[in-house]
């Protein structure tokens, strides 16, 4: 009966327009911190801070590019000072007897308390937007070319997830860094320094993240305050271990979880405001259901790096 | 003078984390002379704020009580071996329960109508946590990660919640629960500003101190945490001690939540998911995962928080500087835990060098740094376990 009824059926198509071209639009930040925190942890290493890479880039982002006039320089700040900031985590982790865990927790205050200092003077201002590129000229419906406005850095994303799955698995580069995140013992016997790959991992998932954060100030929502992350950082490692640390399928876990953020505004935007939080938290259920169906006490994570202490 | 390895540890245990702190200060104080502003009157103000009278005191303890109990949400768990993380979970659901028990039925407005609250936030937050530690003995899924998604579903489920079947159709603005009767409110102490919520905090870091580091059971949940095998290998009852020591954490952010509701809110509303449960987690690993260590540590936090309004009025900086000052702390203070044993080391060339298992720190799953199964205080040896051997007396995790 509802399902022939026209204006119902219209209906149930703009909301999934609308999931759709915000999944790229909300997912494009979770594509980034996913990326960044695929490439750490395949190193062996866990970065919670990236909560604060990616409020701190936001910030840096838009202040470079409200300083500089380009949106291209913020991008570029955003993803520098992501990297600083994880940079201070790789080298912290790597002292002795420093826990990861908590060591990304304290960069997640520093994080935070660094971009709301220093980005008091950010908030009233407009900043450049990053370019979007119009994919949804040939419809004459506003809501389909809405909906096909592809943010450029989302390109770019696709673009670090293939190469990055090159990387993985062609380039030496790949090589060194998963056998240092599989047996740190095989890459200290090959005479790699384990702690520097880890380094240099987490270094470049940072700036990767920190693109993700430049998505958040510069393109959508595309402004900076206070309120500008709603936990996507922290979240990153749950949308690792959904894509079972494959950079290809961070890509859908992205877009994924994206969509479940999208669902909410877009059922609100045709009156149905029930639920609105529930659908958010859909993606983090169905990553614990995932965890639950497919871990064992016997065996750890398929995929997983072995020397990540999530997979112990 | 030759030094006794238990005074070189103590030394080490008190003076490593002063230093860091010192060094945080100092990097603030820095950090705050690039903005133009004079570091010694940040320091000044940061002291006055926190602890220089009787107000700042207020003001300090009563932001240090939930720190308190969430640290523990993350102690006590940490000590049978599981880095939790969620919580922050916990804490809502905990304060969505006090706010919610009202709905069900009208309870007492005295003492005991607030005891019965408060019991519903932590059985709230024990269950939720329980449920990370049941997931992990069960199934095996990793506890830090089902934490967090577990915390992340209970912030989402508490929103939904406040803002739809439970909102009070008067709180226009800002939805919200109905308040809770004057009755049902916990109050200051003594006519001060310090509500009792402090002294819950307080009851529970001392008690699950002498739980853990006196009894029977907390003797064997240490155990579990040192040193997996040998528990299993003495028959001790991993999974029910794990489960307990979870639901025991989750209890307490539960608590701290309804405490917030019940002294602090008067009603849930989205003010409760302030990243108290987030702070909970450093203040425990700076305490070294000791409950009596986290009230201290606690205070310390709750000081630094509470000066963050005096800053931002005399010096006119944001008060997220607070959080620059808290995250240097956290931050030097876990690296200096790299120094440990290493201060003495030179004078000690018997003391063999470091072994080469410290350059892989991804040691999550070996937070409790104390040599866990030697019976210290206590003398509490397991008698009722013929088995345990002396050969098999379990070593430190690491």
């Amino acid at each position: 009966m509802i399902a022939t009824d026209p204006t119902t059926s219209a209906l149930a198509l703009n909301v999934l327009i609308a999931v759709l071209g915000g999944a790229i639009r909300v997912g494009t930040p979770f594509l980034m911190v996913s990326l960044g925190e695929c490439i750490t942890e395949k190193a062996g290493r866990i970065n919670l801070g990236l909560e604060g890479v990616l409020v701190l880039s936001a910030m840096a982002g838009f202040g470079g590019a409200y300083l500089s006039g380009s949106p291209w320089v913020g991008v570029l700040a955003a993803g520098l000072s992501g990297a600083l900031l994880a940079l201070l985590h790789g080298i912290v982790c790597s002292l002795p007897r420093v826990n990861d865990i908590a060591t990304g927790i304290a960069l997640m205050l520093l994080g935070t308390g660094l971009a709301f200092y220093l980005g008091k003077p950010l908030i009233q201002p407009q900043a450049p937007q990053i370019p979007a590129f119009s994919l949804g000229e040939w419809s004459d419906s506003a809501q389909v070319r809405a909906a096909l406005q592809i943010n450029a850095l989302f390109p770019i994303g696709v673009l670090i997830a293939l190469l990055c799955a090159w990387g993985f698995r062609s380039t030496r580069f790949g090589l060194v860094l998963r056998m240092a995140g599989d047996s740190s013992d095989a890459a200290r016997a090959l005479g790699y320094s384990v702690n520097g790959i880890r380094i240099a991992a987490t270094t470049l998932g940072g700036f990767i993240a920190g693109l993700g954060g430049a998505s958040l100030s510069l393109y959508y929502p595309g402004s900076w305050n206070e309120g500008l992350s709603s936990g996507q950082g922290l979240i990153a490692v749950a949308l690792v271990i959904f894509a079972r640390w494959s950079p290809l399928r961070c890509l859908g876990a992205a877009l994924l979880f994206g969509g479940a953020g999208a669902l909410g505004p877009a059922l609100q935007s045709v009156g149905i405001s029930q639920g609105y939080y529930l659908f958010n938290a859909v993606p983090y259920v169905l990553t614990l259901l995932i965890l639950v169906w497919t871990c064992s006490p016997r065996r750890s994570l398929k995929g997983a790096p072995l020397e990540l202490g999530v997979s112990r | 003078m030759k030094l006794s390895p238990r005074s070189i540890d103590a030394i080490e245990s008190v003076g490593l984390p002063l230093a860091a702190l010192a060094g945080a200060l100092l990097l603030f104080g820095v950090f705050v002379w690039f903005g133009g502003k004079s570091p010694v009157d940040a320091w000044a103000l940061l002291f006055k704020g926190a602890f220089g009278d009787w107000f700042s005191w207020q003001n300090s303890l009563q932001r240090a009580a939930p720190l308190m109990l969430t640290a523990l949400c993350v102690a006590i768990p940490a000590r049978a071996g599981l880095i939790v993380i969620g919580g922050e979970g916990a804490l809502v659901l905990g304060g969505l329960a006090c706010a919610g028990l009202p709905y069900l039925f009208t309870p007492p407005a005295n003492a005991l109508g607030t005891a019965l609250l408060l019991l519903a936030a932590a059985a709230a937050g024990a269950a939720w946590i329980a449920l990370a530690g049941v997931l992990r003995q069960w199934r095996g899924v990793n506890e830090t990660i089902s934490s967090l998604l577990l915390a992340y579903t209970a912030i989402a489920l508490f929103k939904h919640i406040v803002e739809g079947p439970m909102r009070d159709p008067a709180s226009l603005n800002k939805p919200s629960t109905r308040t809770l009767a004057e009755g049902l409110r916990i109050g200051g102490m003594f006519e001060s500003d310090v509500h009792w919520g402090l002294v819950f905090g307080l009851v529970a870091c001392v008690a699950l101190g002498v739980w853990l580091f006196f009894t029977t059971q907390g003797f064997a949940t240490r155990i579990v945490g040192g040193n997996a095998r040998a528990a299993r290998l003495v028959g001790l009852p991993s999974t029910r001690l794990i489960v307990v020591a979870c639901a025991i954490g989750g209890a307490c952010a539960g608590l701290a939540g309804g405490i917030e509701v019940a002294a602090v809110h008067t009603n849930a509303n989205a003010s409760l998911v302030a990243g108290l449960g987030y702070t909970g987690i450093l203040v425990a690993f700076v305490a070294r995962q000791n409950p009596w260590l986290v009230m201290p540590v606690a205070v310390l936090f709750g000081g630094f928080g509470a000066a963050g309004s005096l800053l931002q009025r005399r010096l006119d900086i944001p008060d997220a500087s607070v959080l620059v000052l808290q995250g240097f702390a956290f931050l030097l203070i876990l690296a200096s835990d790299a120094l440990r044993g290493r201060l003495f080391a030179p004078a000690a060339p018997s003391a063999p060098p470091v072994p080469a298992v410290v350059a892989t720190p991804a040691v999550v799953d070996a937070p409790a740094p104390a040599p866990v199964a030697v019976p210290t205080r206590s003398g509490d040896a397991i008698p009722a376990h013929p088995n345990l051997a002396p050969g098999l007396t379990p070593k430190e995790a690491t």
